[in-house]
């Protein structure tokens, strides 16, 4: 049905379409839902998410060693019965270590693309509703974040913050490296947001709630934004996954995350030197840092696919 | 001229989209024939196949989704339908030309109006890039573009929506077609230029003895030109006579209701009856006559003074296309796919409108 | 066409200003004693102090020395480094490493990208197509440095095809391996964008008139659904080059390169801070000029740009 909608373009009546209402709206939502549920690239992207969020809040319920204990005499064991994924240059357990390193992989993922998508959403919403100044001041602003390349900034940014040597808390690691994502990352985020509110402020929807007096916040929040919503969440989900990955970047540069926190990035970075020796300490770390990533990439795409109509 | 094979015959066409429970009937059983240097009219609702027909002809349409499943489409006699795909595009642009609603979207916005014209004359017929664009700047000059020389090495979003739709008709006649399929030609235009393109159309025709086929669903401006009109509704033809015939005295329902519904000047009523309901859904074709859904007269029981007509066969029994007795018909006839259509043909065009 | 660019070359200035104020202040602006470790366990020699805070006008307020310095670069004036090298020497040195193994990665990128787009985009859904999604969907879910570090491991140690270690003047066979590695991601999102791309344009309008008219299926492919379907895989090679620049520096150091990335963390781990911001501000120059070229690039290629 949907191809003769396309071959004729007005098969269910004359002018609808063109407006797309925030009633059409939920349809949207409904819509790609009973999509998603056929497509196997969302239930297994959506499986594996699960086992990874589970694993990053419970690590205790898939291995009952501590990651951080060390049996030096042990040091790069290949993997056996008793190490299923062998032991690093410290003679840790390497599966262990790659459980526990889920949780602060997946909070650096999850917090810096929250934190992108909102900041990039309040601004670009606010560009599309108030446009001429508002909207050429903060691209140039965006431009300059944007300007900077991501891993020099992401050096630059988290060298200045500690001083060589100096032993920060894992909290406050975390939050950096967060922030330092964020801040990079934002006018990505933002210019998608302002495409769609510019498009939207243009609907007759907007105008109309314009001309009964509704307020700048009430029209951006309550019009305008659940119809730009879409294309961000799929960016989003997307790089939620490509933060895990870019986290794990700057900790193998060795000014993200460090031990004692257990990361993906932080164990390829310990066994950089010594990949030769044992293989196993970055190829375990690797895979579940590119399953990770992989199941995140999945799903953006599934919803993309799901979310906009001229895919289908 | 009757001897000879008709410039295009289109016979008992089928076309479907998509496949399993959701295929969609778009065409089912079309037929017309266009003679050169005559213009048929296609009218009807959108969806109702006028532009998948002209799409089957042209061949253009997009397989998948659709699917032929029968019928056939001659050219003078030859069959295009079996023909190689090389014949089919040689065809195209030669042959039989078309122009598209939105010309906007149709023409490529990369390239200049004048470099698209010349396309044809470079790729199909071997000129030189530079006399290719001498000869579009004489076509833009034809379709009465002034300024042709400059214009052609601008870009469609340069030009307004009726010299875009100019352009594009000199993109159609490039390479002197013998059939012109305009799929609605007008509709995104405003009034005034609405009838500036349709005497544009009309002149050309008459200049190269060309046959036309006017897909619309605005009866206003096939009155002026069409010299038969076909009336579609469903994928099936549901009327076909000369002009003069068909807007004297409309032999089916959907053609009275579509007469109704456009404004009239001279009209004595004032008011306007617009067709109840929505078109049907092509995946699930009402049985019996595909209209009786929307026809005040399929139910008669009470209300009407013709209590002969029941609704029943209307619901049950899909009418075929069949030729009238109708006096003042012209030599082609006046054919009418409705059980009841020798009733309608007798009474005045208001007279049944209102049971 | 002439407005065009000027305007876009006004945007520029202040983004310049923003991105090279933002990189100084980190870099001088957050530490609180430069000569820290500087002259090994001692304090630095007050003579010394004196020069080098009269030369990188430290008694300046941050803005002003960001000021002056921006001056210096006007002139072609890196600065120079506390151990006394010239950091414009040191650039000269690196750069044409850096932009060789770029070429590498953008040329991949071009040819290998578009292919797989084109090939994936024109036969439309089957084996190859589900090939080409399955496979650009992982490498872009590979961050370049595990890729780089299983290459290296695979190709290098294991099989033995490559050097593990680039030499210190490397042509550009010697980085074809690392250039790979550093385009791979660009060039997965390069073959998905095209066949998206293509695949949007081969149900547009314009391309069913250019089938109307009779052309010939290499000519509407070639010059109607390409050509326009290449546009916004062009702007986004270009505004792909930051994210190409920061991958570098990981791959240089996976591989042992002696390029640009390489100066920056000498630069930090040696608290060299005019190496760093003077390699940072051109890495940002080259960013900026090359994005007014694809700017101005697809104001060529799609003429409805130039006018509004």
């Amino acid at each position: 049905m949907t191809d003769t909608l396309r071959q004729e373009p007005s098969l269910a009546g004359h002018d609808e379409g063109a407006v797309v209402s925030p009633e059409a709206e939920s349809g949207l939502w409904s819509d790609a839902w009973k999509q998603l549920r056929r497509r196997p690239l969302f239930i297994i992207s959506g499986v594996v998410i699960i086992v990874l969020l589970v694993m990053a809040l419970f690590p205790s319920l898939f291995t009952s060693v501590d990651p951080t204990f060390q049996v030096l005499d042990r040091s790069g064991e290949a993997p056996n019965a008793s190490s299923w994924f062998g032991r690093d240059l410290f003679g840790r357990d390497v599966y262990a270590r790659a459980i526990y390193g889920a949780g602060p992989s997946l909070a650096v993922g999850l917090l810096a693309s929250l934190g992108t998508v909102v900041v990039g959403s309040l601004a670009g919403l606010t560009m599309g509703y108030f446009r001429g100044l508002t909207d050429s001041v903060l691209s140039r602003i965006g431009e300059i974040f944007a300007g900077i390349p991501f891993v020099l900034g992401g050096i630059v940014i988290l060298t200045s913050l500690n001083k060589p040597g100096e032993i920060v808390g894992s909290t406050r690691l975390i939050v950096q490296v967060v922030l330092t994502i964020v801040l990079l990352s934002w006018p990505l985020a933002m210019r998608i947001m302002r495409a769609a509110a510019l498009a939207s402020s243009q609907q007759d929807y907007v105008k109309a709630a314009r001309a009964l007096g509704a307020g700048p916040l009430r029209i951006m929040f309550r019009h305008m934004l659940p119809n730009c919503l879409a294309p961000v969440l799929v960016y989003g989900t997307i790089q939620l996954g490509v933060f895990i990955g870019a986290e794990a970047t700057l900790s193998y540069l060795g000014i993200g995350l460090k031990d004692p926190v257990v990361s993906w990035g932080v164990m390829i970075s310990e066994v950089q030197a010594r990949i030769i020796q044992m293989p196993h300490a970055l190829f375990f770390p690797a895979a579940f840092l590119v399953v990770t990533v992989l199941a995140f990439v999945m799903m953006g795409d599934a919803l993309r696919d799901a979310l906009d109509p001229r895919g289908r | 001229m009757t001897d000879a094979a008709p410039l295009l015959e289109v016979e008992d066409l089928r076309v479907e989209f998509g496949k399993g429970a959701d295929t969609a009937s778009v065409l089912n059983g079309v037929s017309y024939r266009v003679e050169a240097g005559e213009t048929l009219a296609v009218l009807g609702e959108s969806g109702s196949g006028k532009s998948v027909t002209a799409q089957t002809i042209m061949g253009i349409l997009d397989t998948p989704p659709g699917r032929i499943t029968g019928g056939a489409v001659r050219f003078k006699g030859e069959e295009l339908l079996g023909a190689d795909r090389e014949r089919r595009r040689l065809l195209r642009g030669e042959s039989m030309a078309m122009i598209f609603q939105d010309a906007l979207s149709a023409l490529n916005p990369v390239y200049t109006v004048g470099a698209q014209i010349a396309e044809q004359f470079r790729f199909r017929r071997g000129m030189s890039k530079k006399d290719a664009m001498v000869r579009a700047a004489e076509l833009l000059d034809q379709v009465k573009i002034p300024n042709a020389k400059q214009r052609v090495k601008e870009y469609p979003h340069q030009f307004s929506g009726g010299m875009r739709q100019r352009a594009m008709i000199a993109m159609s006649l490039a390479l002197d077609p013998e059939l012109l399929i305009a799929d609605e030609p007008t509709t995104a235009l405003d009034v005034t230029v609405q009838a500036q393109i349709m005497e544009l159309l009309d002149e050309l025709r008459r200049e190269r003895d060309m046959g036309m086929i006017l897909i619309t669903h605005d009866l206003g401006v096939v009155a002026e030109v069409a010299d038969r009109i076909a009336v579609m509704y469903a994928g099936r033809i549901v009327e076909e006579a000369d002009a003069a015939t068909l807007y004297a005295h409309p032999a089916h329902p959907y053609t009275r209701g579509l007469m109704a519904s456009v404004p009239r000047l001279d009209s004595s009523r004032g008011q306007l009856d617009p067709i109840p309901g929505l078109p049907p859904s092509l995946t699930n074709i009402p049985p019996g006559c595909p209209f009786h859904p929307r026809c005040a007269h399929a139910d008669f029981r009470g209300r009407a003074p013709q209590s002969s007509v029941s609704g029943d066969r209307c619901r049950t029994e899909l009418p075929l296309l069949r030729v009238l007795e109708d006096p003042a018909a012209g030599p082609e006839g006046h054919r009418a796919a409705c059980h009841f259509a020798e009733q309608f043909v007798a009474a005045s065009p208001e007279e049944v409108l209102t049971p | 066409m002439g407005r065009y660019t000027l305007r876009r070359l006004l945007q520029l200035v202040p983004v310049f200003l923003g991105t090279t104020l933002i990189i100084y202040y980190l870099v001088w602006g957050l530490s609180d004693d430069p000569f820290a470790g500087k002259c090994g366990q001692r304090e630095c020699p007050a003579p010394y102090v004196a020069t080098m805070t009269a030369r990188l006008n430290l008694d300046d307020p941050v803005i002003v020395q960001w000021l002056k310095y921006l001056g210096g670069l006007l002139t072609g004036d890196f600065g120079r480094t506390f151990s006394g090298n010239e950091v414009s020497d040191l650039i000269a040195n690196a750069a044409p490493v850096s932009f060789r193994l770029a070429l590498v990665a953008v040329v991949v990128e071009i040819v290998i990208g578009i292919t797989a787009g084109l090939v994936s985009g024109l036969r439309g859904r089957g084996y190859v197509d589900s090939l080409i999604l399955v496979s650009t969907l992982f490498l872009i879910s590979l961050p370049v440095f595990v890729t780089g570090l299983v290459v290296k491991q695979v190709l290098g140690v294991e099989l033995g095809w490559i050097r593990t270690s680039v030499p210190p003047d490397p042509t550009i066979l010697d980085l074809f391996v690392p250039g790979l590695v550093l385009g791979s991601l660009s060039m997965a999102f390069v073959a998905r964008l095209t066949r998206t791309s293509l695949m949007e344009n081969s149900r547009a309008d314009f391309v069913r008139t250019a089938v109307a008219k009779g052309l010939s299926r290499r000519r509407v492919v070639l010059a109607h659904m390409l050509r326009t379907s290449l546009i916004p895989v062009v702007t986004f090679i270009g505004t792909d080059l930051g994210a190409l620049m920061g991958g570098a520096v990981v791959t240089e150091g996976v591989f042992n390169i002696r390029g640009l990335g390489g100066l920056v963390f000498t630069g930090i781990q040696r608290q060299e801070q005019t190496q760093v911001v003077g390699v940072v501000a051109l890495l940002v120059i080259i960013y900026l000029v090359v994005n007014l070229i694809v700017d101005l690039l697809y104001a060529v290629l799609d003429p409805r740009i130039r006018y509004d």
